[in-house]
């Protein structure tokens, strides 16, 4: 009955639908707190790495790299496994959230590094000669003409963010894949692989594409809004 | 009004400012020349700590200039006109005019506009308020730099050389604005290497080279009869055209 056109497989897993809908929403529940947490450390590691002081730079170096080379399921593992053993039971949600919050962390302060350091200097020492202190400028004149290009890959990073929730199957999660491999194994359930998979991954197509081709979108406009006031500009040199 | 005292400044092994001392007075028309590379843009830099001595004080209006007081003190007395004019590319024209004024001298919208509006006048561009800096030719831009750095009305206004990334035609429109200013009362430390405006606008002029001050003057003194070789090389050469 594991055929992809078994009526009795679809069937199945119709009657099942709300356990992937529950997995659904544990998913997206774990990559919304992930990714406002992922946001907080990502931009205060951006703006450390950026700040021109060496100890804070360091902090965020030494950060990203850790993170970035190893692999997001050992963190995974560690921190469940590290927190139970030192009696710190937070549940699977919360070994989701801050997981994927630290990992994707790293990805976003890289993000928000190079959106910042794409900045001509002369915009940094502008506002310096006015009298901007460090917040101001980048609140005023830096992080708006940054946003832009910090747009684009961030969008990416959501994207990866919420696929990562399948990470969580490792420690016995309850998020869309676990879910969705406990159905496909399970003892009443087994067996109907082909519409399990194909139903689990329309549910996250259907939450990420849209936000990708936001991305894609909002990366094509931007680039006609580039060119079309680099053309305004120099007409208006022709004209001079 | 601005002093600074035995000022070295060294960009890893490269000694850029030696031994620097240099007083401007109130209301005075400074004028730095010398040829690339000797430190008259790091010294004017050095006057609103955008670049930090490596040793020796600077003073502003009596006060020493430090990392911990920088921003306050720079905010209140003096201003920049740069080279690249750095204007705000993400505000129109008039944002760029009233946003110090209005985030950091507490001015509110309706003064700072007016404020805006009137340096816009005297640069010549009050129709441009409301377009974006980048559809503004070199020249243009640079006015409104001007006026920018007019709208903070502070008694010093420092110029890192302004005309050096115009166009040779829009030159001349922002040297006219600079000239219309130099009756004012303002304190104006120029770095430029337009021999004529110095000539026309400077109470004194500073020669460097090689990172250091070699020859200090008037401007007839200067041109008249430069008396360091150095300065004699440069000035054929500048001069010529």
């Amino acid at each position: 009955m594991s055929g992809l056109f078994s009526a009795e497989a679809w069937n199945k897993v119709w009657l099942y639908r709300g356990t992937f809908l529950l997995g659904l929403e544990s998913t997206a529940l774990t990559a919304l707190f992930g990714l406002i947490l992922a946001l907080v450390i990502g931009i205060v590691l951006g703006l450390f790495a950026t700040s021109g002081k060496k100890p804070l730079a360091f902090v965020a170096r030494v950060y990203v790299e850790v993170i970035q080379n190893t692999p997001v399921l050992l963190q995974m593992c560690f921190l469940y496994y590290a927190l139970a053993f030192s009696d710190l039971s937070i549940g699977i949600i919360n070994t989701g959230i801050l997981t994927l919050g630290i990992y994707h962390g790293a990805y976003v302060a890289e993000v928000v590094r190079a959106g910042i350091e794409s900045i001509p200097r002369g915009q940094f020492e502008a506002a310096a000669s006015q009298g901007f202190g460090y917040l101001g400028r980048m609140y005023y004149i830096i992080l708006p003409q940054s946003i832009k290009i910090i747009l684009p890959p961030m969008v990416n990073q959501v994207v990866n963010l919420i696929k990562n929730t399948s990470c969580l199957y490792i420690v016995g999660g309850t998020d869309l894949i676990s879910v969705t491999y406990n159905f496909v194994t399970g003892e009443n359930t087994g067996g109907a692989y082909a519409p399990a998979y194909i139903l689990s991954g329309l549910l996250f197509f259907i939450v990420c594409c849209p936000l990708s081709s936001l991305a894609s979108m909002w990366e094509i406009s931007l680039k006609k809004r580039d060119v079309r006031s680099g053309q305004k500009a120099r007409s208006a040199e022709r004209m001079v | 009004m601005i002093k600074l005292e035995h000022v070295d400044k060294y960009f890893g092994d490269l000694h850029v400012l030696k031994d620097i001392n240099l007083e401007v007075k109130e209301g005075e028309k400074l004028v730095i020349i010398g040829p690339s590379g000797s430190g008259k843009s790091t010294t004017v830099r050095c006057m609103n700590f955008l670049e930090t001595p490596s040793s020796g004080h600077v003073y502003i209006d009596g006060e020493e200039l430090t990392h911990h007081n920088k921003t306050k003190l720079v905010r209140r007395t003096t201003s920049m006109v740069f080279q690249q004019f750095n204007l705000y590319p993400h505000m129109t024209v008039l944002r760029n005019l009233t946003l110090a004024p209005m985030k950091l001298h507490h001015k509110s919208k309706k003064e700072a506009e007016e404020l805006a509006y009137h340096y816009l006048d005297v640069v010549g561009l009050r129709d441009k308020a409301h377009v974006y800096p980048t559809t503004l030719s070199g020249g243009q831009q640079q006015r409104i730099a001007i006026a920018r750095a007019l709208c903070a009305q502070t008694r010093i206004i420092l110029f890192d050389e302004p005309t050096s990334a115009l166009d040779p035609e829009t030159i001349q429109e922002v040297l006219d604005v600079m000239i219309k200013l130099a009756k004012e009362n303002i304190t104006m430390v120029v770095v430029t290497h337009e021999m004529g405006f110095a000539r026309q606008v400077a109470d004194r002029i500073v020669f460097m080279a090689d990172g250091e001050i070699l020859e200090e003057g008037t401007p007839d003194a200067f041109f008249e009869n430069p008396s360091n070789e150095r300065l004699k090389q440069f000035l054929g050469k500048i001069i010529r055209k």
